[in-house]
């Protein structure tokens, strides 16, 4: 890590002169998959034609969305963009939203436990913030109900992003190119001359873009649309599998979003020497839920492994395989988990485990993946590029982009 | 095993509590003659049913259908046949036997077996096939097929509205016989099924579903109704099962709720089968010898039952404390609310009652079953003719207000649920447009594709033209990549698609 910092600050410095350059306007357009409608952002969906039993946004192929978030404005959006890129909001200018979860990786980094500042290595793996704009309850335990509930722990806590509420907003209210976007995004806020940046305001703006991180392009999606060829039959052979009653991998990883966001006891394994993790036990204080994560949608799973809370598994295929193994067998010894009962011995074999890899990265997509600023308000660079670049020398590969 | 042991310490512990406070005095036999027809039964179920009713009309309706006729012999393949199907096709399989997984993911489609002298199509799993048939479609039939050996369902459906699934013969088909989820509106009517490892009918996360004429047995569960409302259970015949009928809700699903269930007019015989459940499924832990079992499933109706010869008990109100074996979920109600008992015909139950049932019977001082056990005690139940039966716990069990549920022949709704449409932004083009197209192309800047406004400038008064090209896109501009092509939206999608763009101002 230490030789890093040279490197950082000669590039800092070249940030710095670059943000000198004409100031940044935010976009008016609302991003893909949303319609401007009387000033805020909407989406839209096919998936909208479709009903939903009890407005659960769970079923099967042409099954309604569950409820979701929008109805912000193209500038909070962009404003947002732009805070979720910028290292600026961590204590020392090292980690930014975009570091544990890079639009390149799945909007999440590849880590099976992600690193936050100083290095810090964090007890769990980022989550994929696709389609978190439907979603109800937040972190792996489950303990936020919203986004910007949610933010708030990275934000500040001290592994993390390793800043507070007022050096954040000390931070930005110092940097008048912030200043003059936020009057941007929250005109109404900002009539008179010497208006502060709030807090609530930052939140509203990563929220605002967070909810446009929308995958619901995939090939799946077309299958489930009616086109029947946008899958080919390994793929569908693995669409019956992962439905079917014998895996049952569809009770959970519902349609339309792959998840029926409830928190389920399964009993995966730590990665090798890291205690038990209890999960939503803490948060719900409620020792049945030991153990307990929130099921995670699936779609884009293909690009954020390794899987789990904490990583144990580098493939698809190995994620897969624990299904097969038994209830509660890779549970330590001494720990009484109150195991799902979809956990069970479904004998699936080496070719069903396959198709259902197969399957699974039939919901990849990332057409409306977002673009990354050129350049950002505090003039420093994108970290998570920076990182991601050194990491990936390190391990001898180059990149010639 | 530690797991049963909980479990009976949970109802063990219930029943102690109980006993404390209550003492179990018995009451003399109160003679009444009514003086005033009591009301009539209403339920916000039968609400929904009634408004949506101008007449008469008891599950008439079938699902729909074109006239398209595909005939399947012995030898060919019935998803062969499903795959070159349109929507309002009919499937007519003849007698013979298929080794396969059929799915549905069509609207509109009738599998319908033929059957001649007595011998159905088999659909035959030989152990090794997950599910006989797999449907996602609105308006689905399945009916006259005889379906065994597969390891996880007989038939199950994944959402899909409108659904008929009737006179199939199902016979150890692994997990369950018949598994409709997340669907609304539909009869599960006149079949035959046994053998099952957890229900041979399961009702699951539904609406507006009737379970008729059935004849469930040798499985651990009969029909089971879960976190569903609108549920009506009618004239079947559960007999040789661990536990006959059920209305629960299991904790920790997305959908949380199960209400307004009429279990009435079915013979409920015999539920004395060793449960042969797969350990760890909320299931196994159903004491053998159980008529019927409600947990934490609310306004629950149980009518003109015949209840014999149930080993542990009739039958059994209780909550969570059943399912000790699953995690716990704080956003679901445990309490079987407004648990509603009308005459009811009960005899021999209770004979030689499970451990676990025995242990807190123990609690009573009592050996056997009762015909109806309370574990909770709830305050706001009612039964008629309590004196009638040997019940536990239904103390503070008042009087009915109403007699039969004569005013609900059905739950079904007279007409199928019609698609979703007219709401505000359902415009099939503004969607597409949106939703797919809005990846590539902007309206005024570039993106991956050109600006919408160059593509109005050059298609003007011509959406087919658009629409025809983006199904089979070349290459025409050197400055821009090559289209995708967009032929996975169907022609209508796309043209509809076309002329949103062309309209499009900003």
């Amino acid at each position: 890590m230490k030789r890093l910092l040279p490197m950082l600050f000669a590039s800092l410095a070249s940030a710095v002169a670059l943000a000198q350059a004409e100031p940044i306007v935010l976009n008016a357009d609302c991003p893909p998959g949303f319609e401007l409608s009387t000033g805020q952002c909407e989406l839209r969906s096919l998936y909208q034609l479709y009903p939903s039993l009890q407005d659960a946004g769970v079923g099967g192929l042409k099954t309604g969305l569950p409820g979701w978030r929008d109805g912000f404005t193209p500038q909070q959006t962009d404003l947002g963009r732009y805070l979720f890129f910028d290292p600026v909001l961590s204590r020392d200018g090292t980690v930014s939203c975009a570091t544990c979860h890079a639009p390149d990786r799945g909007f999440s980094d590849g880590l099976g436990r992600s690193v936050g500042i100083n290095g810090s290595v964090l007890p769990r793996s980022a989550p994929s913030l696709w389609n978190v704009a439907f979603l109800n309850s937040f972190f792996w335990d489950g303990r936020a109900d919203s986004l910007e509930e949610q933010m708030v722990g990275p934000l500040f806590d001290k592994h993390e992003m390793g800043s507070d509420p007022q050096l954040l907003l000390d931070t930005l209210n110092g940097i008048p190119a912030y200043r003059q976007l936020f009057a941007q995004a929250f005109p109404a806020d900002f009539k008179s001359g010497d208006a502060e940046i709030r807090l609530d305001q930052v939140y509203a703006a990563i929220t605002a873009f967070q909810v446009t991180l929308v995958s619901l392009n995939s090939r799946y999606d077309q299958y489930a649309h009616g086109y029947a060829d946008a899958l080919t039959e390994p793929e569908i052979e693995g669409l019956n599998i992962f439905r079917s009653f014998v895996a049952r991998c569809a009770e959970c990883h519902t349609p339309p979003l792959f998840t029926n966001q409830q928190v389920a006891v399964l009993g995966t394994p730590e990665p090798e020497g890291m205690p038990f993790d209890p999960g939503a036990q803490i948060p719900m204080n409620e020792p049945s839920q030991r153990g307990g994560f929130k099921v995670p949608s699936l779609r884009n799973i293909e690009l954020t492994a390794p899987y789990m809370h904490s990583g144990r598994f580098a493939t698809l295929r190995e994620a897969v395989s624990f299904y097969t193994g038994g209830r509660g067998h890779a549970v330590p010894e001494g720990e009484e988990l109150k195991i799902h009962w979809h956990i069970w011995e479904p004998n699936l074999t080496e070719d069903e485990l396959d198709r259902l890899v197969d399957f699974l990265k039939t919901l990849t997509d990332e057409s409306f993946k977002p673009e990354q600023p050129r350049r950002l308000p505090s003039g420093l660079q994108p970290m998570h590029q920076v990182i991601a670049y050194i990491g990936e020398n390190d391990n001898g590969e180059e990149d010639h982009e | 095993m530690n797991k049963i042991v909980a479990v009976v310490g949970a109802l063990a512990l219930l029943g102690g509590g109980y006993y404390l406070g209550n003492a179990n005095q018995p009451e003399p036999t109160v003679i009444k003659v009514p003086t005033a027809p009591k009301a009539e039964f209403t339920s916000s179920g039968a609400d929904e049913v009634s408004a949506a009713s101008g007449k008469v009309s008891v599950r008439a309706w079938e699902t729909p259908t074109s006239g398209e006729v595909i005939i399947v012999k012995d030898g060919e393949s019935i998803q062969d046949a499903v795959k070159a199907a349109q929507p309002g096709a009919v499937i007519k399989v003849m007698p013979g036997t298929y080794k396969e997984t059929v799915y549905v993911d069509k609207d509109n489609i009738t599998l319908s077996g033929v059957i001649e002298r007595g011998a159905y199509p088999v659909m035959d799993g030989e152990g090794v096939r997950n599910d006989a048939v797999l449907y996602s479609g609105n308006g689905f039939t399945v009916e006259n097929l005889y379906i065994t050996k597969y390891k996880g369902n007989a038939i199950m459906g994944q959402a899909g509205n409108n659904y008929i699934i009737r006179n199939n013969i199902i016979v150890d088909t692994g997990v369950y016989g018949i598994f409709p989820q997340l669907g609304k509106n539909g009869i599960v009517a006149h079949n035959v099924i046994s053998g099952i490892e957890d229900a041979a009918i399961y009702v699951g996360m539904s609406d507006n579903v009737d379970v008729v004429y059935n004849q469930v047995f040798d499985s651990v569960a009969g029909i089971e109704i879960e976190n569903s409302r609108s549920a009506l259970v009618e004239g079947n015949f559960v007999y040789n099962n661990t536990g006959g009928i059920l209305a629960f809700i299991t904790p920790g699903l997305p959908i949380k709720t199960c209400s307004d269930v009429i279990i009435r007019n079915n013979f409920v015989v015999d539920n004395n089968h060793e449960n042969f459940a797969i350990p760890g499924s909320l299931v196994s832990n159903i004491p053998q010898g159980t008529g019927m079992l409600i947990m934490a499933c609310d306004d629950v109706v149980v009518e003109q039952n015949i209840i014999t010869g149930n080993e542990s008990m009739g039958m059994l109100f209780t909550d969570f404390s059943l399912a000790g074996n699953a995690a716990t979920d704080p956003d679901a109600d445990p309490r079987p609310n407004r648990p509603k008992i009308l005459n009811n015909i009960m005899r021999d139950n209770g004979k030689n009652p499970a451990p676990m049932v025995r242990a807190v019977l123990a609690t009573q001082m009592l050996t056997r079953g009762p015909d109806v056990i309370d574990t909770v005690g709830m305050d706001d139940g009612c039964i008629l003719n309590p004196e009638r039966y040997r019940t536990f716990g239904l103390e503070k069990y008042g009087d009915c207000e109403f007699e039969n549920t004569k005013t609900v022949l059905t739950y079904t709704l007279p007409e199928p649920v019609p698609p979703r449409v007219n709401e505000t932004n359902m415009d099939k083009g503004k969607l597409a447009y949106y939703g797919v197209c809005a990846g590539c192309h902007a309206y005024g800047s570039r993106m991956i594709g050109p600006p919408t406004q160059i593509i109005q400038a050059l298609y003007m008064d011509n959406p087919e033209g658009i629409a025809a090209y983006a199904a089979a896109p070349v290459r025409k501009r050197d400055d821009y990549p090559e289209m995708p092509p967009q032929g996975h939206l169907d022609d209508e999608t796309r043209l509809a698609a076309a002329k949103f763009m062309l309209g499009l101002t900003r």
